[in-house]
């Protein structure tokens, strides 16, 4: 591996050359016609641009991506996360041209990306997965549901990554949420199957990072709570997660290490659990065929680089490290700095920023585009930062986070800063786990 | 000492924000010197702020262009491909300099994954340049000709 084609944009962009430096790697990053003076098309060896404003238009055209990796001579391709992240079209193409996709292999990607079969393959290794299963009308979605037990979830099998989710309280709702799940499933994801699935009330979100070569290792490299959540996108990671039980904890990870391993899953990923925080059983949601969002919580934790260690992996190297040699020392959390108005029921807030600057701290690292200048684009996600505080304890992570955030210059744009001080001062936060749904009730 | 994402980002902004044409910056082992304005260029294929010595080969920078005609029009790429001057090898050009076009002339082929899009000049006139070489990758936007307007 050379020169690598960074096909996304964003701090995950910028996250990617920084990557490709510190391996020595040249790096070309394809851009949109709204994207051709960021900051990762500035970091770069070279930047091209691929096509207009829209998504549609450029990031998501995984011929365009193809094409100008091999324009631009490069041998490898790193999707990022979102967009063309989990494309097992772009996996394939790339390999039919000579082109390293980093990432997993195109059927794994297929296989995950249909939740069904994830479940299926979840259920074959042993896994614990929720009480649920593929419903054809709504008959069949009542009979179900009054088996397993109201409120139950109505999910998209072409869903994922919190998309294409539905709560069902009780019987009387089903029809008509079962008829929009339905046209919605079609709609976002061209995939009108749905599954209806056991709700848990008090639940958390952990998942596992797992890491495997073309050699036949896999570890994991623990695991993160992310259930400050809100309409199921995540808002603050940490690890460890807080007052998880050590034996439910180690059950988790080596549930994530057996599915990785019965699926033939190659580079890094993350396996999906909810943990029901009244009983500690915990079950698989998904696997994520991708670089998270939030791995710098584990970056920092263990003090490697995930995104490196994607492309050595992807370039046929092994590990180079045994599951006895990732340890993990003292504690991490992140938040998202987003540009939406939460006094506008959190619409994006696109703009110009005036401002925007965050302080050196010890234990702080802050992976962003964002500078004073920067424009945010009404076109895609509105993710402009990420805070990661990384502490002895988690008392000095939150300390580091609260003041990361108080002392952080942002101006143009409206953005979820205050939000984020709020849930890292309150009590409920402060004194350790919240289930799923806590924002959303500490915010009515 | 290496330079950090955060030094390169910082001599960007000083380079941006300056207002002055000639910027030198100097610490131990390392030394750039920045003149602006002296080169145009047009695309973002060129190398642009690339770290010294860092651009990677394989893209042409486009030649630079003539002095600045008000009067002439480029057509741009309508998307990233590969820009083909013929219908096929062997072919001649669909246009040279001095072809006089109509708006819907097929004026070159763009490739993207052997799906072959012909390009019309969007307006009429008297190609007075062709800015782009026959086989490479153009970006999207990128000037492929330039037209004396009729």
């Amino acid at each position: 591996m050379k020169r690598v084609f960074v096909a996304n944009r964003g701090e995950i962009a910028v996250r990617i050359v920084r990557a490709c430096r510190e391996l020595q790697l040249e790096c070309v990053v394809g851009v949109s016609d709204a994207d051709r003076n960021g900051l990762a098309a500035r970091l770069a060896d070279r930047s091209v641009c691929i096509g207009p404003a829209p998504a549609s238009a450029s990031y998501l055209r995984d011929d365009l991506v193809v094409q100008a990796a091999l324009g631009t001579g490069c041998d490898a391709i790193h999707p990022g996360y979102g967009f063309l992240a989990e494309s097992a079209r772009l996996a394939t193409r790339a390999a039919e041209h000579g082109v390293i996709f980093i990432g997993p292999p195109a059927e794994v990607i297929e296989m995950t990306g249909d939740k069904l079969q994830a479940r299926e393959q979840a259920t074959l290794a042993g896994l614990p997965v929720l009480p649920g299963r593929a419903v054809e009308s709504v008959h069949d979605a009542q009979a179900l549901a009054l088996q397993i037990g109201y409120p139950v979830l109505l999910k998209a099998a072409g869903g994922g990554g919190g998309r294409g989710i539905k709560l069902v309280h009780d019987a009387a709702q089903l029809p008509q949420l079962f008829t929009l799940a339905r046209a919605e499933a079609v709609a976002a994801f061209g995939d009108d199957r749905v599954y209806v699935e056991r709700f848990i009330a008090n639940a958390r979100h952990i998942e596992v990072q797992i890491a495997a070569d073309g050699h036949g290792s896999t570890v994991h490299l623990g695991e993160r709570d992310c259930s400050v959540q809100r309409r199921y996108q995540k808002l603050i990671e940490e690890a460890p997660a807080p007052g998880l039980r050590g034996e439910v904890c180690e059950s988790i990870r080596i549930a994530a290490v057996t599915l990785a391993r019965a699926i033939g899953y190659r580079n890094l990923g993350t396996v999906e659990f909810v943990v029901d925080a009244d009983t500690d059983e915990f079950f698989f949601l998904e696997v994520n065929c991708r670089i998270q969002v939030e791995h710098p919580v584990t970056e920092t934790l263990t003090g490697r680089d995930l995104v490196a260690l994607q492309m050595r992996i992807a370039d046929g190297e092994p590990l180079g490290f045994a599951q006895g040699d990732v340890s993990f020392s003292g504690h991490s959390i992140e938040c998202r700095l987003c540009a939406e108005d939460p006094a506008h029921d959190f619409r994006p807030s696109p703009g110009t920023l005036t401002a925007f600057a965050a302080p050196a701290l010890g234990g702080l690292r802050v992976d962003t585009h964002c500078e004073p200048g920067t424009v945010i684009s009404p076109y895609y996600d509105s993710l402009m930062a990420k805070l990661i505080a990384h502490g002895e304890d988690r008392e000095q992570a939150m300390a580091v986070l609260i003041e990361a955030l108080e002392e952080l210059e942002v101006e143009g744009v409206e953005c979820n800063r205050m939000l984020l001080i709020d849930v890292l001062r309150h009590p409920d936060f402060q004194a350790g786990a919240v289930p799923t749904d806590w924002l959303a009730r500490a915010l009515a | 000492m290496p330079l950090t994402d955060q030094d390169v980002r910082e001599i960007l902004r000083i380079i941006d924000t300056a207002g002055t044409r000639e910027i030198r910056v100097e610490t131990s082992g390392f030394s750039l010197h920045v003149v602006i304005g002296e080169v145009e260029s047009s695309s973002a294929l060129s190398p642009g702020a690339a770290p010294a010595g860092a651009a990677p080969g394989g893209l042409p920078s486009p030649s630079e262009p003539p002095p600045t005609n008000d009067d002439v029009e480029p057509i741009e790429s309508p998307m990233l491909g590969t820009f083909y001057r013929a219908e096929s090898p062997g072919e001649p050009p669909f246009v040279e300099v001095g072809t006089k076009v109509e708006a819907d002339t097929i004026v070159c082929i763009i490739e993207v994954m052997k799906m072959m899009n012909s390009v019309p000049a969007g307006v009429a006139g008297t190609i007075v340049e062709v800015c782009s070489e026959n086989g490479q990758l153009v970006e999207y936007g990128a000037p492929l000709f330039r037209v004396e307007p009729a």
